[in-house]
């Protein structure tokens, strides 16, 4: 944890919202932070880079002139520490509220080549780190009867295509189990979002070829996902055009769909 | 040993917090929770019916120990009056097994749910408080388990140190596992109960004053919405045991049947649905029409017998009452301010409240004095308790007012007390407490829980990190 001061007490009459933002150091994760806290949240950050969460935890903490984000070094494919962990994390915050699953990792292999390499990574931290994160993460809000869990899918997810497979199959499962939990939860009273981003404008889009339509800043991203979390929605689409985008793309028959380059 | 992951309250439902919650069956397993806590790195508190109305019973992320399953009466002695039994027994189980031997709990909070260890670590008072002071000094001997395994016995004589400090110490030294009392001895069921109005705070505070030596309780219910000349006005209640002879069957008025509050309105309407019917009437007008009707009614002098039970459980008689509050619940503000400058402290306090436009919606008075507990909440002098809605609208305009009403009894020498208060900042609690008190506590507390395995998060709030 960074050397900032604990959190507030939360009390009746100054009560508080605590969440975890898994992946937060930058992109939308880094803007969903600076969101939250604004709106009131006590959070705590995680992600590998040690420097850049460090900054954006001071960032936060100093223009709220209170200690509202906490970092944690942490890394989503070291899967066994994270059990205790979590334990350390709602310790420290007091409570906590809301899991917001952000890490996510892409290593597009070209269009005619192979990397099984790069494919088992994605798996490993976009698929196996969420599970790992959302198994205790749901265990506890089950019996607590009370929480919000906001996964980070893609709309790369809602086709197979020819530029990344791994990528695809990737958040495919990840949307596929938020579902599933959601419909294992909602009957505990616990609310599961799962936002599907197009093209945002981060580190990651340098990585995706061709053209980026309907691109979007992290800012708007994070703006959509919190009042979505506020409608305790199921899922969203950000730019929520495609939506409709993806409904058309989805229905493409694949006698069509495989000789596009798309 | 089940540990379940459970979302926690406070009394009064403005507060929560998510805990480990572990239900300890016997003293080995208190010392294996403590154990756990230690491995895991998370902190420990122990709760008893959860009828704090702050967060006293609650650790975020934390362990909780629930001692309602060490509940047994171990011993009772109707010759002499002592009972022992384990800190999860409530008053409610006490007073039933006494009372129709002819005992009574000499100290007992406004509800029958709470707990021996929760009584004990709160130091809870009644209407008697002038009288009879703090539930502790009722206490002749306590054992109880330390975070290190020590087991402890401790009297007024034998470990004394830690006999005044776990009794007011918030379950922060140790877990109770054993409390024997004094009951003390009555001879009918029922009580003498003198009713009169009281016209103003003057009115209110010089009767709490002068009637509490003729009687054995008092207390005074406010109508803080009141306001100009009938600011503070309200009704006292003070009642007296009868003496032997004065009641002809005490027997029969000592049954518990004879004592019980009915489930029923007129026999046929149920108090549990009652909280509905208030909801409505939980705002500024529709109390100040229920407080108005309630100060007209009360114009009648009149004395009356009553119940042991109806008069001290005044707040059981409407089941789940906080509810009826709204979602986001209720919180209790009471000081204890010195006889000298109560009155001019109350006048001011109560202004702003209606200067705010946040009236208290319940004020209860009280007649106190001190007493030698380290973490003593008394004073020679009164106590007001008032109830707050919650909304949220409202929680940062009442925060602000509360933090006004804290500058005001401080400044007029007054103190808080840690089963009621929810807002009270560790500055604030420096202040009454004392540096010198509060650094005596913490040197007890290293003592006994050298690794810091105790905490709650009131501990955190009002003691800082």
């Amino acid at each position: 944890m960074s050397d900032s001061p604990k959190p507030a007490q939360a009390t009746p009459l100054n009560p508080r919202r605590r969440g975890i933002i898994i992946g937060a150091s930058d992109g939308m994760g880094a803007a969903l932070a600076r969101k939250l806290a604004k709106e009131g949240f006590t959070l705590a950050l995680l992600a590998r880079r040690k420097d850049k969460l460090n900054e954006l935890c001071a960032e936060i903490n100093s223009s709220a002139n209170e200690t509202r984000a906490l970092s944690y070094v942490h890394d989503v494919i070291n899967y066994d520490e994270i059990p205790t962990l979590l334990n350390k994390i709602i310790a420290d915050l007091g409570g906590l509220d809301l899991v917001v699953f952000m890490a996510g990792v892409n290593f597009p292999p070209g269009l005619t080549s192979y990397n099984f390499e790069g494919d088992r990574k994605m798996i490993e931290v976009n698929l196996i780190g969420a599970m790992a994160w959302l198994t205790p993460v749901s265990e506890m809000f089950q019996n607590a009867k009370a929480g919000q869990i906001v996964g980070i899918s893609s709309v790369a997810g809602d086709r197979g295509r020819i530029g990344n497979p791994g990528y695809n199959t990737s958040k495919a499962a990840l949307s596929t189990y938020l579902e599933a939990l959601r419909n294992r939860l909602t009957r505990h009273g616990v609310n599961v979002l799962t936002v599907k981003p197009g093209f945002v404008k981060t580190e990651m889009l340098k990585a995706a070829q061709g053209a980026t339509p309907f691109a979007v800043t992290p800012e708007k991203v994070a703006d959509d996902i919190y009042k979505a979390m506020l409608k305790r929605k199921q899922l969203i689409y950000t730019a929520s055009i495609w939506r409709w985008i993806m409904l058309l793309i989805q229905h493409i028959p694949s006698v069509i769909f495989r000789r596009m380059s798309f | 040993m089940q540990k379940t992951f459970t979302q926690l309250e406070n009394f009064g439902h403005s507060l929560s917090a998510p805990a480990y919650l572990i239900k300890p069956a016997s003293n080995e397993e208190i010392y294996s929770a403590f154990q756990l806590a230690k491995k895991m790195e998370l902190t420990v508190t122990a709760r008893g019916a959860g009828r704090s109305y702050n967060d006293a019973a609650l650790t975020g992320g934390g362990i909780v120990l629930d001692m309602r399953g060490m509940n047994t009466i171990t011993s009772w002695d109707k010759s002499t009056g002592l009972i022992t039994a384990q800190p999860g027994t409530t008053l409610e189980q006490i007073w039933q097994k006494v009372e129709p031997d002819g005992w009574w709990p000499p100290v007992v909070s406004g509800t029958m749910k709470t707990t021996l260890g929760g009584c004990l670590s709160a130091n809870i008072h009644g209407k008697n408080n002038f009288k009879m002071g703090p539930i502790g000094e009722h206490v002749v001997e306590f054992t109880a388990i330390l975070p290190t395994g020590a087991q402890i016995t401790c009297t007024p004589k034998k470990n004394a140190d830690l006999f005044y400090s776990m009794i007011s110490g918030l379950g922060m030294l140790g877990i109770f596992t054993s409390v024997t009392m004094q009951m003390k001895r009555i001879h009918s069921g029922l009580l003498t109960v003198d009713a009169f109005p009281v016209q103003n705070l003057h009115g209110q505070l010089s009767s709490l004053l002068d009637g509490a030596p003729n009687y054995d309780y008092i207390v005074g219910w406010m109508d803080c919405i009141a306001s100009g000349k009938s600011l503070g006005r309200g009704q006292i209640h003070a009642a007296r045991y009868l003496q032997e002879g004065e009641d002809p069957n005490p027997r029969e008025t000592m049954q518990i049947k004879n004592q019980i509050l009915p489930p029923r309105i007129f026999g046929v309407f149920p108090k549990s649905l009652l909280h509905y019917f208030m909801s409505p009437f939980m705002n500024n007008f529709g109390t100040w029409g229920i407080n108005t009707a309630k100060y007209i009614v009360s114009l009648r002098k009149h004395t009356f017998r009553q119940s042991h039970a109806g008069f001290h459980f005044l707040l059981d008689y409407v089941p789940n009452w906080e509810f009826s509050y709204g979602r986001s619940g209720l919180i209790q503000y009471q000081s204890f301010i010195p006889k000298e400058t109560a009155e001019a402290a109350w006048t001011e306090m109560l202004k702003l409240s209606h200067k705010y436009g946040l009236p208290s919606y319940l004020g209860v008075t009280k007649r106190h004095r001190p007493d030698k507990f380290l973490l003593t909440h008394a004073v020679d002098g009164f106590s007001l308790a008032m109830d707050f809605k919650v909304t949220d609208k409202n929680r940062m305009r009442l925060g602000a007012m509360l933090q006004e009403f804290d500058k005001i009894v401080l400044q007029a020498g007054g103190r808080f007390y840690f089963a009621k208060n929810s807002e009270t900042s560790a500055e604030t609690t420096k202040s009454f407490y004392g540096e010198e008190t509060i650094a005596k506590f913490k040197k007890l507390k290293k003592r006994c829980d050298p690794n810091g395995l105790l905490e709650s998060d009131l501990y955190r709030r009002i003691f800082g990190y």
